[in-house]
């Protein structure tokens, strides 16, 4: 049979499959028709013509996926052999049990039977069901869609999310600069030109572009740093790790110790009001409560001054490094690479992680972020001359009920008859010691109110119900939630009578499940979606050159037993009287036409071409079109009128040209956390540094614990996806490392500590506290400041010496059961995987 | 005709491995039948990386050198093997014949390159084939050059002197990994690392930075300059291996400091005092 072409969209870009005989033989970017697709966009900056490349870059884990489609999957339903549903269920066997394999018929039964029974013995409450992020890509089919619709029809506890890649900016800079509709973050418009155009410098913070910024937009926007570089324009790295960006393209490397970033800060404003080189027009006209900070940093407060020399004894950085740093940033136009869903990365995953992130934004008004060349960009995202005009929905558009959009009755928020919440990094709390309280509502991208919600599972009054059932789809938190051993203590409490584990691959958490149901890759079913977008709170951050809209054409059938996630939900909807609901009649060809009509597609092309050509490529901006550059708007006072931020509650306002805080300024003394947690003395209204309570200060630990672990997001897979999967990527050193062939996962130590311990490299070590023991493989580095190590987040294979056994040595990786499960704050409720401590030693079994 | 080159622009790798991963989807499991057996599912490493790190805390950096074969006009595989199994085709690029070639191991250490692998199950020596399958069909470029996302790779015909990988040979600025094995390589690299001397240099009385204090470094073969940057910091790179240099630092008012250093390795020599 002669070779077939799909065009699909994966998690890491558009691509180009190759299928023979029903297999998947090779997999490529797409390249752009010079003749049917539109042209791209061209910037002229510094007597240069800039234009991207006329085809996709995929990310590393993308390149893959062939391999990934086929390896590790759950290929049956299966049943825990010794769980029982009509008798003993043995949840203390979860994840060391056995498996059989069970017909679809048997699988969907039980668990229909199971959410009936849950719901008639303890409420509906009683079941609660939540998502990972990005195992799969498509609009219909992703974890807004089936999943979301089934329960919100049904009625249950929705888990909710902690913003767990940026808990600082969220819980913090909402405060400073509004901006909760993007939960925290800045807004992203045209920078490139701006960079390409201004900008002399820029300062990464704690961000990585290079590993981890690509988002779901391949590494599309390497190129432009890679532009930048040429033109001269200076990288200052400043990260723990000489970090992947750091190393290959940085100018300067500047390494604090972990947690001590706010201190750093505090002082680069104390030398810029020494010298006087700050933007007297910006803090005057733009700002609120300028003074009282200004009182802080010169010592007026607490007799501190915050000098290069107090904070050189903190950050472990030499007060003439400081000094400099503070001279070249005020001398330069230059852009933080912070604030942005792109730079979301370490320093804001610590203990009280939120000071950091709006001493950011403070050092920035001091600078006049959004005059030319000065902004909060990260070299990657939300940059370049694309149309947000267009009209398609990214992923999270419609909330939690994807179908809704364009469904008859949506489903969300008002569908789930159930007020009940469960907290995703409480969930072991919840399940095993309730009540538990928590301050927060997770994604607080309404209203800033949301991050002062009170909340008790189980809820009080006959409503409220004890968490009796998960359903897991798509699972990785095992590996991501922090102190993660409380995970594998929560499958096995009594308390869970029932799990159902849905997924494509078998993952850390799958073996924990009584019921596995197997799903299918989107390279199994069809779809439709645009590349790299999120919608929602993070509408038009699209990370790419071209904005292309994908009809995800099925590949293959799906392998072995699975199903998509839409039948999977729709078969158990029908056992439990719902599908009407669920479906409305639809197809799944029906839900994506009506999607296609909902969009600017037929104003270009009809269903079927679309269907049939698989892509379409949305114009770009006209280059005569004066770009929108964000916050030049708020710079000039002008009414904010950036394409991009449809989602701004001021505009089109008389406040259009405010920031959507009290004073509609930059606040330095927030009014909103006056107003809302007036007693909170762990966020007060003026960010400051605040030691950690897990740190290189807290001498009753380091004493047993001296290393600080710092655990970023994983350069070459994608939370726990990839990893585990595509077995290639274990010949990536810097990815994992084979020994007596197994695959290790690297822990990164300065040859002083290795030296002290004894530790070679490619030795096996143990990084271990109270907390737990995890093996690793070391490498000897100088990319790590001394008294630091450092480890990728998100390894995807827990493999326990004794299985199933909370607290035995997991040689598979998973740093974060080592990481403190205790929040950011008393009153934020994110997670702090960067305030770490641990002690290594060689591991002898 | 066509004779085509691929330019490595070492200074915009970035080590991502889409390269070496790519060349795997292409090949692992996959048969060309007339150009090339099948790569194994797993171990192939026909485009590999090579990750150098440099220099010492905190001043460090990493390169990140691509390898392959480099598809030499004068190649020693297909001048040593006697077979006829490697041969180089009109168009410049070198093939072994999998049928011809099966069973030959001896082909896999002509290569001074070591870019010739052994494929234990097939019995096979292979390598890289510039996805001269592609090629063929009219495809623009190999995968590997496909799915570099920072344009380190450039493929194209070097007959057509239009074409960007024409210039950038032109340029001066490209050269063989090993110029010395002088084999009309057809893998060019620009900015292979050598080893770099660098430093940080403090007025000491004032606990800070020097900026635009003068370095000069004198070697055997004459003596260059810079002036430390606004960190302080300053940097000699591209210098040879293994010859030991005088460092010497100046500034107005200040004691002139003299250092040797010795390009064994990537030499960082620290914070350097600077006493009046």
């Amino acid at each position: 049979m002669t070779e077939q072409v799909f065009i699909q969209c994966a998690v890491g870009g558009p691509v180009r499959v190759y299928v023979k005989d029903g297999v998947i033989t090779r997999i490529r970017p797409l390249v752009l028709d010079d003749k049917e697709d539109a042209p791209s966009w061209t910037i002229n900056a510094r007597g240069r013509r800039f234009s991207p490349p006329r085809k996709t870059t995929l990310q590393t884990f993308t390149v893959t996926e062939r391999q990934r489609i086929y390896e590790n999957r759950i290929k049956y339903p299966m049943k825990r052999k010794h769980f029982d549903p009509n008798g003993e269920r043995h949840p203390e066997l979860r994840g060391k049990d056995e498996f059989v394999r069970i017909s679809w018929d048997e699988a969907l039964d039980i668990v229909a039977s199971e959410i009936k029974r849950i719901r008639e013995e303890y409420g509906q409450a009683a079941i609660t069901a939540m998502t990972s992020s990005h195992h799969n890509w498509g609009f219909l089919h992703y974890k807004m869609g089936p999943m979301a619709r089934f329960y919100n029809i049904l009625g249950y506890s929705q888990c909710l999310d902690n913003p767990d890649s940026w808990e600082g900016w969220h819980w913090g800079t909402s405060h400073v600069w509004g901006h909760w509709w993007r939960l925290g973050f800045a807004e992203q418009s045209e920078l490139l030109q701006d960079a390409l155009k201004h900008t002399e410098q820029i300062v990464y913070w704690s961000v990585d572009p290079n590993s981890t910024s690509y988002m779901y937009s391949g590494q599309e926007n390497l190129i432009w740093r890679v532009w930048m570089k040429e033109l001269g324009i200076k990288f200052i790295v400043i990260d723990p790790y000489c970090n992947c960006t750091a190393s290959t393209m940085g100018d300067k490397w500047i390494a604090p110790r972990p947690g001590t970033d706010a201190a750093l800060a505090e002082a680069i404003a104390y030398v810029w009001f020494q010298e006087d080189t700050y933007d007297h027009f910006f803090v005057e006209n733009r700002t609120y409560g300028f003074d009282e900070w200004k009182k802080i940093i010169l010592g007026e407060e607490d007799g501190q001054p915050r000098t290069p020399q107090w904070a050189s004894e903190i950050t472990g950085i030499p007060a003439h490094t400081i000094i400099a740093l503070a001279r070249e940033w005020a001398s330069k136009k230059t852009m933080l690479a912070a604030g942005s869903i792109f730079g979301a990365t370490g320093a804001c995953r610590t203990a009280y992680g939120t000071e950091w992130p709006r001493l950011c934004i403070y050092l920035m008004s001091m600078q006049g972020f959004g005059k030319p060349g000065v902004n909060f960009w990260g070299g990657s995202g939300g940059a370049a001359p694309i149309d947000y005009r267009f009209k398609f929905p990214g992923y999270s558009d419609n909330g939690w009920d994807a179908m809704g959009l364009v469904a008859e009755k949506c489903y969300f928020p008002d569908g789930n008859p159930v007020t009940q919440k469960t907290y995703r990094i409480l969930l072991p709390e919840i399940v095993m010691n309730p009540p538990v309280k928590w301050t927060g509502e997770g994604f607080c991208g309404n209203n800033i109110e949301q991050q002062f919600r009170e909340f008790t599972c189980p809820e009080e009054g006959p409503n409220g119900a004890p968490i009796k059932m998960i359903h897991r789809h798509g699972g990785s938190f095992i590996s991501t939630m922090t102190e993660t051993n409380r995970w594998v203590r929560m499958y096995q409490h009594p308390n869970l009578e029932f799990v159902v584990m849905q997924d494509c691959h078998w993952q850390s958490e799958t073996m924990f499940g009584d019921i596995i149901l197997p799903a299918s890759t989107n390279f199994e079913h069809t779809d439709i979606s645009e590349w790299g977008s999120a919608g929602g709170y993070g509408k038009n951050d699209m990370n790419g050159n071209h904005r292309i809209i994908i009809y995800q054409q099925k590949c293959i059938e799906p392998l072995w037993e699975s199903k998509p996630d839409y039948e999977i939900y729709r078969l158990l909807a029908a056992r439990l009287g719902i599908e009407d609901k669920y479906t409305e009649g639809n197809s799944m060809e029906d839900w994506e036409r009506k999607v296609f009509e909902y969009s600017d597609l037929p104003k270009y092309t009809t269903f079927e071409e679309f269907k049939k050509k698989g892509y379409f490529v949305v114009p770009a901006m006209p280059e005569d079109e004066e770009p929108r550059v964000s916050f030049r708007w708020f710079y000039e006072g002008r009414p904010n009128d950036l394409y991009s931020e449809v989602l701004n509650p001021n505009h089109g306002t008389d406040r259009a040209h405010l920031l959507a805080t009290p004073s509609g300024k930059v606040e330095f003394v927030s009014q909103t956390l006056q107003k809302y947690a007036p007693e909170d003395d762990e966020r007060l209204p003026t960010a400051r540094y605040i030691p950690s309570w897990e740190g290189h200060a807290t001498k009753e630990l380091t004493e047993k614990f001296p290393l600080q672990m710092i655990s970023p997001h994983p350069r070459f897979s994608y939370h726990t996806h990839y990893d585990n999967k595509s077995y290639w990527l274990d010949d990536i050193p810097q990815h994992r490392v084979k020994k007596d062939g197994y695959a290790y996962w690297p822990v990164r130590i300065h040859p002083i500590d290795a030296e002290e311990r004894g530790i070679k490299e490619g030795d096996l070590v143990k990084l271990y506290n109270d907390r737990a023991t995890v093996i690793c493989i070391a490498h000897v580095t100088e990319r790590i400041r001394p008294g630091t190590v450092h480890s990728y987040e998100a390894a995807a294979k827990y493999d326990p010496l004794e299985p199933g056994k909370p607290g035995s040595p997991d040689r598979g990786g998973l740093v974060n059961m080592l990481t403190p499960s205790r929040t950011l704050s008393k009153r934020v409720p994110g997670e702090a995987n960067n305030s770490c401590l641990v002690e290594i030693a060689k591991w002898q079994e | 005709m066509s004779r085509y080159a691929i330019a490595i622009d070492v200074n915009k790798c970035v080590g991502c491995y889409n390269c070496f991963l790519t060349c795997r989807d292409e090949f692992a499991g996959n048969n060309y039948p007339g150009y090339s057996a099948p790569q194994p599912m797993s171990g192939g490493n026909w485009i590999t990386i090579k990750e150098i790190e440099r220099g010492s805390f905190p001043h460090v950096k990493v390169n990140y050198v691509p390898l392959t074969c480099s598809h030499c006009d004068s190649a020693n595989c297909v001048k040593l093997d006697q077979t006829g199994a490697v041969y180089r085709r009109p168009d410049g690029i070198v093939m072994i014949d999998p049928e011809k070639a099966k069973g030959n191991k001896a082909i896999v250490n002509t290569c001074p390159y070591r870019r010739i692998e052994w494929n234990e199950e097939l019995q096979l020596p292979q390598k890289c084939t510039m996805c001269a399958h592609l090629l063929d069909k009219g495809e623009r470029e190999p995968r590997c050059v496909e799915t570099c996302p920072s344009g380190a790779l450039v493929f194209g015909d070097l007959d057509d002197p239009e074409s960007e990988i024409s210039k950038l040979y032109a340029s001066g600025n490209y050269a063989p990994l090993n110029p010395d094995y002088d084999m009309g390589e057809k893998v060019l690299y620009k900015d292979v690392p050598k080893k770099f001397v660098a430093g940080t240099v403090i007025y000491s009385d004032i606990d800070e930075v020097a900026s635009g204090a003068k370095v000069t470094l004198t070697g055997p073969d004459g003596e260059m300059t810079t002036v430390a940057n606004g960190f302080g910091d300053f940097e000699f790179e591209g210098l040879p291996d293994n010859v030991t240099y005088t460092v010497q630092i100046e500034a107005p008012g200040y004691q002139k400091v003299t250092l040797t250093a010795k390009t064994s390795k990537d030499v960082y020599l620290g914070e350097i005092m600077l006493f009046k």
